[in-house]
């Protein structure tokens, strides 16, 4: 079949991102060639942002069951069981593109809608996190102020804390900056809500904002590489109106308050096509009608594929149970907000679209939501990494002095200029505040805490894309065990170049293998998660593959928690599990030998499980007072973040590592399964014997006191020195 | 003692000042709607935070129309207790209940963070069960938290002890640099010149428990709970 047989050309296939091979599949399966606006329509749902072509079959490789999991992937969000009848509801989502484009709206409009995601499982969100990478500094500060001032923009005004994240910088990240927030909700198990378009007759409710002309093809300029031409692309970026969509999360929370509720959708990438049609895939053989000239719109003139096609923000579809269509008006109504009859749910396994009587779509649902074919794309391995020569690293001349320059480092200093910018504390919940390894936030009326981390260190993933994500996967449940809290689950966004280019999709491969295999190791599902492709520029600059791991954990008691600043003069400081040369890949490196070369520290899983069960098996027994992941920038920066983040000293004898360890890797070595702990003296002969059971190294570092952190001759530098160094990391006012 | 929360659209401390009055003081609560100007027989009305409207237009400025704002006008003129914390002090400001006005940051960026506060009027309903000069440590979480009137307001608030907590160090001292906001006089929290509207930009229904990091902020609510047991007894 030629192309030119069918009237379409390579632009209008362009315009809507979709391949002459797709094209011919779409005709194929209606039998006729699509109008325009069905075109447009199969467009967006076919872009990879929507469709999940390029990584769905890999996807598949990722466990995402376990005994607590009461919502894998596939819906608004994953949920898991906390007992007592609570159920935490979570996900992660990137807004790169946008947010490379404009980085105000774009980080804004990504916090808007992981918040509509969890909000449509019937959760209300209690907590934001965010992900963050950019170019260095001062050079992409633009990017970096405008995605911090965004997120604070819409979740301080919306009242969701942020508690947490992480933000990096490197040069790969120059023009294609990443943004992945997540957002965590709470429900009763009982009344979590799936997105079904269930019983034909049932009314589809448009909520929330008027509809406008405002991000169409969004989705489809997420899937394509940024150009030159990316900023004439701004239109496809949404503004964000955060007053809004907290009416509409207090009005979707009074949802629960009756029983005529069917199913909340969020409108997101591909607007009212995608939310209609998922909402009816998940359901065999629904369908759905719709009446564009009901939708309520902002301008006037918009034709109806304007309309199935708008990325407005703040809207929700609420399928409704037939006759009680009033009852859900008045409660949007309350709090002034739109509400509109659409459509209805049908029984024919269509998405059909009519402008008043006129049919002007009709399209099978399945096709639109399952029927991209998948890209079956070849991986290469890449050029190996370049190799690092330990040996010809000379030693540190001073170690304070590198200390000092490691915790001035961007990658490793201070967020505290970041954190003070976003409201953490609204909600009356954070009993653990953001700036240590995890936040946590209290389930109000229990004893029950969540902790909660976004971890991901992509240069590792950059020199090993396998070893690297399974370290991502484990730092993560690090995170949560320095809290006291048992790891649950995980949501999780790829982030990765493009994937036509078979090294990058073998990073791909490789980084969901390595994901899959330190999840399933680590008995740790994945409920929900993103992929964002294409992240590269015109000119050849890919980012490094960067997997963030997004996790939630579980104290039963919070009155437990660990945080990791020394809390009380006259501990003992011990480190916990054992140091290698592992330098490869480090911030240390990097730092102090400006090189990003070697392989990333060797990860053995079973160790990481035995040291993990340890923490929280000394946290239970009131054994240690603090804990902290020593990971990034080694051990000693690990200890000086104690002393900073508790504001006391630690003095201790010299360390002098026993050969093959070097002094740069005992101090800025990053070898994994490590964490410093504070105890108190009684209570260390009963720690050291549980390590020996659990097969874990503990060796003693030395006593919390003072106002130095000193290693007696070979190290003594104040509290107040290294703050100074560690708070001006990222050179003045974020 | 019956504590009336109002809640306007964008309103979000009205959750956090309800879970204080109900689960931690034990006091009876009452949510009131922005559109219903029946005040429910409330003791002490608390505006709280949030961002009322958006506060697209300037903080407070549409608030102030509210049916419920004028039911709470009449209520102080009557001398009722009214409380504006964070987006309530802009509100009260704005409906003219308070003098001055709150703008934006010296900084020009939101703060949350934790600031002292040192207690200046220990003899009012909102602050019987603090001392005088006592410090007080309690979160901000403002854009807009400035405080500024003009030079003969700012010299009749402070003749007159309106001023009631300044920000402060630890040991009490009211100094440049313990000012997160740019406030004139290193103002947080001022009364009415009859002591029953007190506006504050620190939340203290963020710290009444303290697993929350501290419990200054329930000596407030517990001094608006004695002194309606003093007027209950009197």
């Amino acid at each position: 079949m030629k192309l030119e047989d069918r009237n379409v050309d390579e632009r209008r296939l362009r315009e809507v991102a979709l391949t002459a091979d797709e094209y011919r599949v779409i005709v194929e399966s209606l039998k006729r060639p699509p109008n325009d606006l069905e075109l447009g329509m199969l467009g967006v749902l076919w872009s990879e942002h929507c469709s999940y072509k390029t990584s769905k079959a890999l996807l598949r490789r990722l466990p995402s069951s376990g005994a607590a999991v009461l919502q894998g992937p596939g819906e608004n969000a994953g949920a898991v069981s906390l007992g007592n009848g609570w159920a935490v509801v979570f996900k992660i989502e990137s807004h790169n593109h946008p947010s490379a484009i404009e980085p105000y709206q774009g980080a804004a409009t990504g916090v808007g809608g992981i918040l509509r995601d969890v909000i449509a499982m019937g959760a209300r969100p209690i907590a934001l996190l965010d992900s963050l990478r950019f170019g260095p500094l001062p050079e992409s500060r633009r990017h970096f102020d405008g995605v911090v001032a965004g997120i604070g923009g819409y979740g301080n005004c919306i009242g969701v804390p942020t508690v947490g994240g992480e933000v990096y910088f490197e040069d790969c990240y120059a023009q294609n900056p990443l943004v992945n927030a997540m957002c965590v909700g709470l429900v009763r198990a009982n009344d979590l809500m799936r997105a079904r378009a269930e019983g034909t007759g049932n009314k589809l409710l448009l909520v929330g904002a008027d509809t406008g002309r405002d991000g169409i093809h969004g989705a489809a300029f997420a899937s394509l590489e940024l150009d030159e031409d990316s900023s004439q692309r701004r239109p496809a970026v949404q503004v964000g109106n955060p007053f809004l969509e907290k009416c509409l999360l207090e009005a979707c929370m009074d949802l629960s308050l009756t029983d005529a509720v069917v199913a909340i959708q969020d409108l997101g990438a591909a607007g009212l096509t995608s939310s209609v049609a998922e909402c009816a895939g998940r359901v065999p053989g629904a369908g759905a009608k719709i009446d564009v000239s009901r939708v309520p719109r902002r301008e006037r003139g918009m034709t109806p594929y304007d309309v199935m096609l708008s990325e407005s923000q703040e809207r929700m579809l609420v399928v409704v149970r037939r006759g009680r269509e009033a009852d859900i008006e008045r409660i949007f109504e309350t709090w002034d907000l739109t509400s509109a009859v659409i459509g209805e749910v049908t029984n024919d396994g269509h998405l059909t679209v009519v402008d008043h009587k006129e049919q002007v779509a009709r399209v099978p649902i399945q096709l639109l939501t399952e029927g991209a074919p998948l890209r079956r794309l070849v991986g290469l391995p890449p050029e190996p990494a370049p190799a690092l020569d330990i040996d010809a690293l000379p030693p540190p001349a001073d170690i304070g002095a590198a200390l000092l320059r490691m915790l001035a480092s961007p990658n490793l200093c201070s967020r505290g200029p970041i954190i003070r910018r976003y409201d953490h504390m609204v909600g009356d919940a954070t009993v653990i505040p953001p700036g240590g390894d995890a936040a946590m936030l209290r389930v109000k009326g229990t004893k029950i805490g969540i902790a909660m981390t976004t971890s991901c260190n992509a240069r590792y993933c950059h020199l090993d894309a396998n070893l690297g994500a399974q370290l991502a996967v484990a730092e993560a449940a690090r995170n949560i065990i320095a809290t006291g809290a048992q790891p649950l689950a995980i949501t999780d966004c790829l982030n990765m170049a493009n994937p036509d280019r078979p090294e990058v999709y073998w990073q791909l491969e490789e980084t969901v293998s390595g994901m899959a295999q330190a999840c399933r190791s680590l008995d740790l599902p994945i409920v929900s998660g993103n992929v964002s492709l294409y992240n590269e520029s015109a000119g050849g600059a890919a980012i490094y593959p960067t997997p963030v791991i997004g996790m939630v954990g579980q104290i039963d008691d919070y009155d437990r928690r660990l945080q990791a600043g020394f809390k009380h003069e006259g501990d003992f400081v011990l480190l916990i599990g054992s140091s290698h040369n592992d330098l490869g890949g480090s911030e240390y490196l990097k730092v102090e030998h400006d090189m990003v070369a070697g392989r990333p520290p060797e990860l053995d899983l079973a160790r990481e499980r035995a040291v993990g069960k340890l923490i929280l098996t000394a946290a239970r027994a009131g054994l240690i007072k603090t804990a902290h992941d020593c990971s990034d920038g080694g051990m000693l920066v690990a200890l000086a973040e104690c002393c900073l983040l508790g504001g006391i000293g630690m003095r201790g004898p010299a360390l002098n590592p026993e050969p093959p360890l070097r002094i740069d890797a005992a101090f800025f070595g990053e070898s994994p399964s490590r964490f410093i702990v504070s105890a108190p003296s009684r209570a260390t002969p009963e720690l050291q014997s549980l390590a020996r059971r659990h097969h874990v190294e503990i060796a003693l570092l030395g006593l919390t006191g003072g106002d130095a952190l000193e290693l007696e001759g070979q190290l003594k530098l104040t509290v107040q020195e290294m703050r100074e160094a560690w708070e001006g990391g990222l050179g003045g006012p974020a | 003692m019956k504590f009336g929360v109002v809640v306007f659209p964008g309103t979000w401390s009205d959750r956090d000042c309800g879970w204080v009055v109900d689960q931690v003081l034990g006091a009876h609560l009452q949510y009131l709607w922005h559109k219903d100007a029946d005040l429910k027989g409330c003791d002490c009305i608390i505006l709280p935070g949030g961002f009322a409207y958006g506060d697209y237009l300037r903080t407070g400025a549409i608030a102030r129309f509210a049916p419920v704002m004028e039911s709470i006008g009449e209520f102080a003129d009557r001398g009722g207790l009214v409380w504006g914390i964070c987006n309530g002090f802009q509100i009260l400001c704005e409906s003219g209940l308070l003098p001055g006005a709150l703008i934006r940051n010296a900084s020009l960026e939101y703060r949350c963070e934790w600031t002292n506060l040192v207690v200046e009027r220990a003899d009012l309903a909102f602050t019987s069960q603090c001392d005088e000069r006592e410090v007080l440590r309690v979160p901000i979480s403002h854009g807009e938290g400035s405080y500024f009137a003009d030079p003969a307001t700012l010299s009749r608030l402070e003749q007159n002890g309106q001023v009631v907590f300044r920000y402060c160090d630890v040991e009490g001292r009211v100094r440049p640099n313990s000012n997160p906001n740019g406030s004139l006089h290193n103002i947080a929290g001022i009364v009415n010149s009859r002591g029953n509207v007190l506006g504050m930009m620190p939340h203290p229904e963020r710290c009444a428990e303290a697993e929350l990091g501290g419990t200054d902020g329930l000596k407030l609510f517990r001094s608006v709970m004695h002194s309606a047991a003093q007027v209950l007894t009197a």
